[in-house]
């Protein structure tokens, strides 16, 4: 099993609707964000691209953020999916600079907290609360292991690229363009 | 006006510690095993939930109310079974929370008090000694001047409670400025043509379409819901979208075709695809002979229009216009041009819209799949009560037998009906404001004051103290829609749905829902029996039994789906059809206007261009804010807590501007804008034009997160373009320049 997520920047808008959502479902404090958008205009008027970006953690396979932990608070799941145990994270902040995406952020009450691909829903056959919420449906998320799952087969039919790549990091959250 | 008898009024801080936050952090609360402790962010949450439907816009979505485990609302989920958001609420309804949260609104109801100093300031009274002063008024302005001399401007749910108030009274001068502040062109432009308005949600078949049309409309920026969703499936499948914007909007970065056209020269480029779709023979012969009225005659008349005659107005080249002409036929029927919905633009709107009605008509895309289709919706019965008293006398009369075609009452014409003038019979006294901020929403402020100091009473319902409160006599505090009970959400679209509005939490503070206050004001007014229901639930659950449901239903379901009565959301083929025009065709020329005194086919009128030095005023919509009303939501505003003036990069170095460098803003008139707002230099607006998003620049203080944040396009409005065919107010011909220093800072 190895959990990821297709996002489609031809249909995003930048809504930012996957960031209100993420932070009512998780309890992310205003001013804090486990999600954002990244707007990227190329070209000159009126020649002109627009790539739009619901960005988050890339839950790597090869997590500069894991192994930079002291504690062993930033761990893996099953399926990928990187975490953060809040009551073993001491909040040095090593993983905040490790993190080539900027992904995650100190939590006002003392731990590092990031996106979790809302693996609590998960767990229970719900989709993340960001995917489940976007109103334009660009976003998938399932299982890569499963050939069959929404995104193994949006992966299998359209062109796609992550962030970063150079970081050696193997993300798993694949951007379709 | 020096002697105005109304000062504004700050709402004075009323509670002197900030509300405790009450989304608990669950992390910090469990301490238990580490996987669950992660992992269990929201268990208790997914238990209770309660119906409810979304009034941070006018889209309505339907939602579940989610509960923490001490019953503190945590979330807003949209319902399945809605077809206006498919389960999916945008990030206004999802950050719906934060208007129940917000630790600025108002709290218990305020009277506008005059001081031994002569110094006015608003006391903290009772619902009872509220309501009797309003009552007491109403009866002085009925005594003296007749009911009619009362109005109500409105947008939102309470309206309809208030306006049965009015009604009962003796007034019909009931306004939205959603309409000729809005919409209104296009409903006259689409009734005058096919015999039906629009209405919301726009019946347009997007998810069905090939090719969707946009004109100054950014579905993706406004974020009507629905319609995003089927723009969204539309890319999917393929369909091409062609977007007609001076500035790259969302919309232009998804499009085949994007025109960057220059501003105000629209109907030019609409009467050259007209041309070319008649003359090279794309328009739909079969449904154009059997449905529309004069054809032959358009098609004379818009022989000058060439597609060269176009560049030279809208600077998009002939080739554009041909093969984006073509790209629309190719797709017909299953082709939009889409009516937009906030097009009071220039003055002669309801003309350029008449011109898209005419486009959709000769591609035979009204009534067809991928177009038009026909929306049906439930009818649920009022509530019974007496009659409601003639009205000899409107806001009409003092329109001098203008805007005849308005269908609807026109705010700025109630407005204007206001200020007294030797002319006019009709002086309105009285205003009920419920949930607009007509200081921000009606175009030239100056004019919205001098009515307002010309009243005898101004009471305002709001959840939040905006600029409109400060005017006041009687500031009524409404809970939010969280928590109350309203009128059924009653959609007219594809399927006839209902959905049902709870409370999932208890007012907080001293606020009340608007059907409460209402009925209580008709008690005391002797008015009751048009408020005959003993509490609203019952009245609810009359209601839906009427319909075939039931409250207890409603409660689990939250939205009910009913089946057509006919299966005609496409014109069948070659199905004989009487359109409500009075040819009783599709009219490719107006007879309505012509009878009027308009022209009867669309004509393109320069319009003045900005002078050196300055700039079109350009302005829209964020995905994340609905107009003025959500600019403090805390939410919100932490996805975008103000607005930035676009500047294209060759504008940026002539006036040396960079980046999030502050300026005021100065429009033709010198009004200069209260407070400097953020520059960001990009190379999606044109060179001739800046654009900022509707709804900053607020000058109350009480709004704590809003204040003082960007620029107001509205204050930058002071020359209305007004049509003449239904009284709309154009906000588009006005110009701004730079200031880099004010003399005077606000004194608000």
């Amino acid at each position: 099993m190895r959990y990821a997520m297709a996002i489609d920047t031809k249909k995003c808008v930048g809504c930012s609707d996957c960031v209100v959502a993420c932070q009512t479902e998780n309890n992310v404090p205003i001013g804090y964000c486990r999600d954002w958008i990244v707007e990227v205009t190329d070209g000159t008027y009126p020649q002109l691209e627009i790539e739009i970006r619901s960005e988050r953690c890339n839950h790597c396979d090869n997590s500069p953020c894991v192994r930079c932990c002291p504690t062993g608070a930033s761990h893996y799941e099953p399926g990928g999916i990187v975490t953060v145990t809040h009551n073993e994270c001491i909040g040095c902040g090593a993983c905040i600079n490790s993190c080539p995406y900027d992904a995650r952020y100190s939590h006002p009450e003392g731990y590092v907290d990031k996106c979790t691909f809302c693996i609590h829903r998960v767990n229970k056959g719900q989709q993340p609360a960001c995917v489940a919420v976007c109103p334009t449906k660009c976003m998938y998320f399932g299982d890569l292991d499963d050939p069959n799952s929404e995104v193994s087969r949006i992966l299998k039919k359209r062109k796609y690229k992550t962030l970063i790549p150079e970081a050696g990091t193997k993300p798993h959250v694949y951007y379709l363009i | 006006m020096s002697n105005s008898r109304r000062d504004f009024i700050k709402i004075t801080s009323l509670s002197a510690a900030a509300l405790a936050v009450s989304g608990k952090f669950l992390y910090s609360a469990h301490a238990s095993e580490k996987t669950q402790q992660t992992f269990t962010a929201n268990a208790a949450a997914d238990m209770v939930r309660t119906s409810t439907y979304c009034e941070v816009c006018f889209w309505k979505c339907a939602g579940w109310v989610y509960k923490n485990e001490d019953g503190s609302i945590k979330k807003i989920i949209g319902n399945d079974d809605d077809t206006n958001c498919n389960g999916r609420l945008c990030p206004r309804g999802t950050g719906g929370v934060g208007m129940y949260y917000d630790e600025d609104r108002l709290k218990t109801p305020l009277l506008r008090v005059t001081g031994a100093d002569g110094k006015q300031t608003y006391k903290e009274v009772s619902w009872d000694e509220a309501l009797d002063f309003i009552a007491k008024k109403l009866q002085e302005i009925k005594e003296k001047h007749g009911p009619e001399c009362t109005a109500l401007f409105t947008h939102g749910s309470g309206g309809h409670y208030w306006g049965n108030l009015l009604k009962a009274f003796g007034s019909t001068n009931i306004a939205a400025p959603s309409y000729a502040q809005c919409r209104g062109p296009r409903e006259v432009a689409f009734m005058a043509t096919f015999g039906e308005s629009l209405d919301s949600p726009e019946p347009t078949d997007i998810r069905d379409t090939r090719c969707l049309v946009l004109i100054g409309s950014h579905i993706g920026e406004n974020m009507h819901n629905g319609q995003v969703q089927e723009m969204s499936d539309a890319i999917d499948k393929g369909a091409a979208i062609i977007t007609v914007d001076p500035r790259y909007s969302t919309a232009a970065s998804k499009s085949k075709f994007w025109l960057p056209i220059k501003p105000s020269t629209d109907i030019a480029l609409l009467l050259a695809w007209i041309r070319e779709i008649i003359n090279n023979n794309w328009y739909d012969r079969e449904y154009v002979e059997k449905y529309t009225y004069g054809f032959e005659e358009l098609k004379a008349y818009v022989q000058p229009f060439t597609a060269e005659w176009a560049y030279g107005i809208t600077t998009i080249k002939p080739d554009q216009i041909k093969e984006s002409a073509r790209e629309m036929a190719n797709a017909a029927p299953a082709v939009i041009i889409h009516p937009g919905r906030h097009v009071t633009w220039y003055g002669d709107d309801t003309q350029r819209l008449r011109a898209v009605a005419i486009l959709n008509a000769l591609l035979g895309s009204w009534g067809r799949r991928g177009g038009f289709y026909k929306p049906e919706k439930i009818e649920v019965p009022e509530y019974p009560h007496p009659p409601f008293p003639p009205v000899t006398r409107t806001w009409r009369m003092a329109m001098g037998g203008k805007y005849a075609l308005a269908d609807l009452a026109l705010a700025n014409g109630v407005c204007d009906a206001t200020i007294p003038s030797p002319d006019l019979n009709c002086n309105i006294k009285g205003w009920i404001v419920n949930g607009t901020n007509l200081i921000m929403t009606l175009p030239d402020k100056k004019k919205t004051i001098e009515a307002i100091n010309n009243l005898e009473l101004l009471v305002v319902v709001d959840t939040m103290p905006m600029e409109i409160t400060g005017y006041a006599d009687v500031v009524l505090p409404e809970c939010t829609y969280l928590e109350r009970w309203d009128d059924l959400r009653v959609v007219h679209g594809r399927v006839p749905n209902i959905a049902l509005r709870m409370p999932a939490a208890e007012p907080k503070y001293n606020s009340k829902p608007a059907y409460w206050m209402a009925k209580e004001l008709a008690k005391k007014m002797g008015l009751q029996d048009y408020f005959a229901w003993e509490n609203f639930e019952d009245m609810l659950d009359w209601q839906l039994k009427e319909i075939g449901s039931s409250l207890e239903e409603m409660k689990r379901i939250g939205v009910k789906n009913f089946p057509r009565t006919a299966d005609d959301l496409y014109f069948a083929n070659g199905e004989e059809i009487e359109f409500s025009t009075n040819t009783g065709k599709i009219e490719l020329k107006s007879t309505a206007f012509q009878d009027e005194g308009f022209d009867p086919f669309p004509v393109y009128t320069p319009h003045m261009e900005p002078p050196a030095g300055f700039y079109y005023l350009n302005y829209g919509r964020a995905p994340m804010h609905t107009f003025s009303r959500t600019a403090n939501n805390p939410n919100l505003t932490d996805l975008m807590d103000e607005n930035k003036v676009w500047v294209n990069p060759k504008v940026a170095k002539e006036w040396g501007l960079k980046n999030d460098q502050l300026v005021y803003l100065e429009n033709q008139d010198g009004v200069v804008s209260d407070f400097a707002v953020k520059v960001r230099v990009t190379e999606r607006v044109r060179f001739d034009s800046v654009y900022i998003v509707h709804g900053f620049g607020h000058s109350d203080k009480k709004l704590s997160r809003a204040f003082g944040k960007g620029a107001s396009d509205s204050q930058l409005i002071t020359r209305v373009l007004v049509d003449p065919i239904m009284g709309g107010t154009g906000m588009r011909g006005n110009f701004v320049t730079f200031r880099f220093e004010k003399e005077s800072e606000v004194k608000s």
